[in-house]
């Protein structure tokens, strides 16, 4: 374990912690409006400790409430495209020839679509509904995955360890399992966290347009988006949540390549 | 005064020490060898020298260069005596040479960047230097880029390219150790020719090239200098323990007694053998057989087929044509459809132990999981016991059994990997290039290993090698290999004492003797292996062979008996 992972991953489990238990210990309710205390900025008064933005409302309570649906989505997002992506790269990899060459040839036409514009098309045409956008995040991050699960299956089929298994009479679910499989752990871990902040940015992105989760319900992007608004007289309301994105974003790609680093060096010189 | 006078060298990273306080002087005109195994510190000294070193290494001591220190010398000064006065040639030339520019250019650019040449008279220079070095058709090779080039025509240009400033000093660090034999013969002929008064540090571990091309030796063993002195004195009274363990360990091609004929039943047999890919046929028609307890030695050139043929053996590549026989049945197909009672007794071990092991399984998981397979009703502390039997018996620590691969030497991971396909006791074992890779003084306690388990169990052995001094010491029986074809078959001792076929003689010849009395013989093949894709009409040899006639490039031989030899040969009688 190197220093990286450690000090990344207790960032984000703490992070997690907080907004798992920070709203239930605070004394506000995320749509509870305080219409005495507009605008008020950051402090313990009232427990209002991120302030309240334009409408009253706690905005520590609602910047943890962001944090649980952005880690919530970007998980749920990374887990659809891990889950398709390594099934359908594993399976083009390993059977290879015409079958390989039609389902690449398919992934290669979806990359070719404007994904984005499907997305926020879908957005309009079907309300703005929680589930369709993990469904289109992670539509979007499986290709990706698929490729490169694709590429590393190939190049471990040839390896000179699995032709030995062959030779020693290993079938093949038993060479799946014991010799492809721990190998692409490996590559799979790691881009699972690199592919979770790419969907928390896509996340917000659409929130930060609009097309995100809908109010009262709230995301670090949509909290962004209404920060913005307030940028002059209150601007905590787009500092924090900004900084939390920055910060969950940051703690995600050192996790990455913190454990990439100890992979590679399972891999030897 | 010495040319390079180096006192006292010590090189540290970190905590670790890999060169501790070595001496050594090289002469004006004079040939230097310094020799050691892997880890021995002799690349590391070379790196020092030219100042390459990483940044967290740690140099002591002193290292002066026709007077002046080189340590003190700033990056300016010593890139100014980099290029002038001292040459350098790698193992890899693909690494050293700029894969984005044409040969003519690369070679240009050092004269004009160190004012050795004008813009007019560069090129001409470049040209007579290309010639100079033996690169057939300089004209063409001067436009040429990298990858369009052999490795060894890739070595002759870093040659080139480490003389054309007429330096006072080259040091070449295992230059041909990536080459085949015939090459690497070439090449240090034509290094020795045109070398003139430069002086030569010459890394390498073999010491066939120190005894043939170096007046001086060096020994360093663990960072330390052992023994040093002429090369003739010191291989004929060694000053140290080390360096007679490392002349007796070194395998020779010219003497030795092969191990006698085995006479025992055919175990295996291979007919007419083609393996193709795509259009390239790397097999084109090789029968052989091995019979009980009988090693034999399959050798060739890279290109010669000689992997290719015992992989379709073993159904990892199809057989485009051909069969296979074991025990008297056919073995057809991929391995995965083979019979398990078949495949288990025919094993294989790789070149390069770090990527035959699976890199996510510990030690005691690898060696046990063929067991696992085949006997699956075997209690866990049978095999258990079965493990850490055969491990001992390949001389390794049962302490290893926690161990990753990465977490290995090279020498103990080429046992693991022998441990793994011995395990099940298997009736053939198939090594490819199994040694290679290994220093002498492990390779030799492989090489032991392997004879003490035939020698019990009746292990038939197959086993691929460049390496003609090892096959001399090892096998029964030798195949030659040349372009997919089998151009000689004989008993070990006739092969080496009266080889019939020209490429087998040449193949011999070509091998670096480790002993400065027997005087090294000129490269006898020139060019080399033509093109798999087209390869020449008639004997595919004709175009290399010393003694070529009209009927060779029109006819292909076929093999024949002649005097207990079978050979390829339309001039042999």
């Amino acid at each position: 374990m190197t220093r990286t992972i450690k000090v990344s991953a207790t960032f984000l489990l703490t992070i997690a912690l907080v907004a798992v238990a920070g709203p239930w210990l605070s004394p506000h309710d995320y749509v509870a409006t305080n219409f005495d205390r507009l605008l008020a900025a950051p402090g313990l008064g009232d427990m209002h400790l991120f302030g309240t933005d334009d409408l009253g409302r706690d905005l520590f309570v609602r910047t943890m409430l962001g944090v649980r649906v952005t880690l919530i989505v970007a998980i749920v997002a990374s887990l659809v495209s891990l889950v398709i992506g390594v099934a359908y790269g594993a399976v083009a990899g390993f059977v290879g020839g015409r079958v390989d060459a039609v389902m690449m040839r398919f992934v290669d036409t979806l990359y070719a679509l404007p994904f984005i514009f499907f997305v926020i098309l879908l957005m309009v045409a079907f309300e703005r509904n929680f589930l369709l956008i993990f469904v289109a995040i992670g539509a979007i991050n499986w290709l990706d995955m698929a490729r490169i699960v694709r590429g590393q299956t190939l190049s471990l089929r040839e390896r000179e360890f699995v032709e030995a298994a062959k030779l020693a009479g290993v079938g093949t679910p038993r060479i799946i399992l014991r010799h492809i499989a721990p190998n692409l752990i490996g590559i799979v871990v790691v881009y699972v966290t690199l592919t979770i902040p790419q969907a928390i940015l896509v996340e917000s992105f659409l929130s930060f347009l609009g097309l995100g989760v809908q109010e009262p319900q709230t995301s670090l992007g949509a909290l962004v988006n209404s920060g913005l608004g307030q940028m002059e007289g209150a601007s905590w309301m787009l500092l924090i949540p900004a900084a939390l994105l920055a910060a969950i974003l940051m703690a995600f790609n050192f996790l990455g390549d913190g454990l990439r680093d100890l992979f590679d060096a399972r891999q030897g010189p | 005064m010495s040319l390079l006078d180096v006192t006292g060298l010590t090189i540290r990273y970190g905590n670790t020490t890999v060169v501790d306080g070595i001496d050594l002087f090289v002469d004006r005109g004079e040939s230097v060898g310094l020799v050691g195994e892997s880890g021995s510190g002799k690349s590391q000294s070379a790196l020092a020298i030219l100042g390459l070193l990483p940044r967290q290494a740690r140099v002591g001591g002193r290292i002066e260069f026709d007077g002046r220190s080189l340590l003190d010398a700033g990056e300016e000064a010593l890139d100014t005596i980099r290029a002038r006065r001292i040459g350098m040639v790698f193992q890899d030339p693909m690494q050293a040479l700029n894969p984005y520019l044409r040969i003519g250019r690369q070679l240009r650019q050092v004269l004009l960047a160190h004012g050795l040449a004008g813009a007019g008279d560069a090129d001409a220079r470049v040209l007579a230097m290309l010639e100079r070095v033996g690169l057939p058709d300089p004209e063409r090779q001067f436009r040429a880029w990298p990858h369009e080039l052999s490795g060894g025509m890739r070595q002759r240009v870093m040659i080139a390219s480490a003389l054309i400033a007429q330096p006072d000093l080259l040091i070449a660090d295992e230059p041909t150790t990536a080459l085949d034999v015939t090459v690497q013969a070439q090449i240090l002929d034509m290094l020795e020719a045109i070398r003139d008064d430069t002086a030569l540090l010459l890394i390498t571990h073999d010491l066939g090239i120190v005894a043939g091309h170096c007046e001086h030796m060096i020994v360093l063993d663990e960072g330390r200098l052992v023994d040093q002195g002429p090369t003739t004195s010191l291989f004929s009274s060694p000053g140290s323990p080390h360096t007679r363990r490392l002349i007796s360990a070194a395998p020779r091609v010219d003497r030795g007694d092969p191990p006698p004929p085995v006479t025992s039943a055919t175990r295996l047999s291979v007919g007419d053998a083609v393996v193709e890919y795509g259009r390239l046929r790397a097999v084109a028609g090789a029968s052989f057989a091995v019979r009980e307890g009988e090693t034999v030695a399959v050798v060739g050139e890279s290109g010669s087929g000689k992997s290719s043929l015992v992989r379709a053996v073993l159904g990892l590549v199809p057989l485009a044509s051909g069969r296979v026989v074991y025990a008297g049945e056919t073995l057809e197909g991929p391995v995965q459809r083979r019979p398990q009672a078949r495949r288990r007794d025919l094993q294989l071990v790789f070149q390069d132990p770090m990527s035959a092991l699976n890199p996510q399984m510990r030690v005691q998981a690898i060696v046990a999981e063929p067991l696992l397979v085949n006997e699956p009703t075997m209690a866990a502390a049978a095999r258990r016991e079965r493990v850490a039997g055969i491990l001992e018996r390949v001389g390794l620590d049962e302490s290893l059994l926690r161990r990753f691969p990465h977490e290995l030497s090279g020498g103990q991971a080429q046992r693991v990997a022998i441990a793994r396909a011995l395990i099940l006791d298997p009736k053939v074992l198939i090594c490819d290039e199994a040694v290679a890779a290994l220093d002498g003084s492990i390779r030799k306690q492989v090489l032991d290993l392997l004879r003490e388990v035939q020698r019990d169990t009746g292990l038939s052995i197959v086993f691929i090698s460049h390496d003609l001094a090892v096959v001399r010491s090892l096998s029964h029986r030798v195949l030659v290999m040349y372009m997919g074809r089998v151009v000689e078959v004989a008993d070990c001792a006739t092969l080496f004492d009266q080889a019939r076929h020209p490429y087998t003689r040449a193949l011999i010849d070509s091998v670096p003797v480790p002993d400065p009395v027997v005087a090294p013989k000129p490269a006898p093949l020139r060019g080399e292996v033509s093109s798999l894709l087209h390869p020449p009409p008639g004997c595919v040899f004709h175009p290399r062979c010393p003694k070529a006639e009209a009927i060779c490039s029109n006819r292909a031989p076929t093999l024949r008996d002649v005097g207990g030899t079978r050979v390829a040969c339309h001039l042999v009688n």
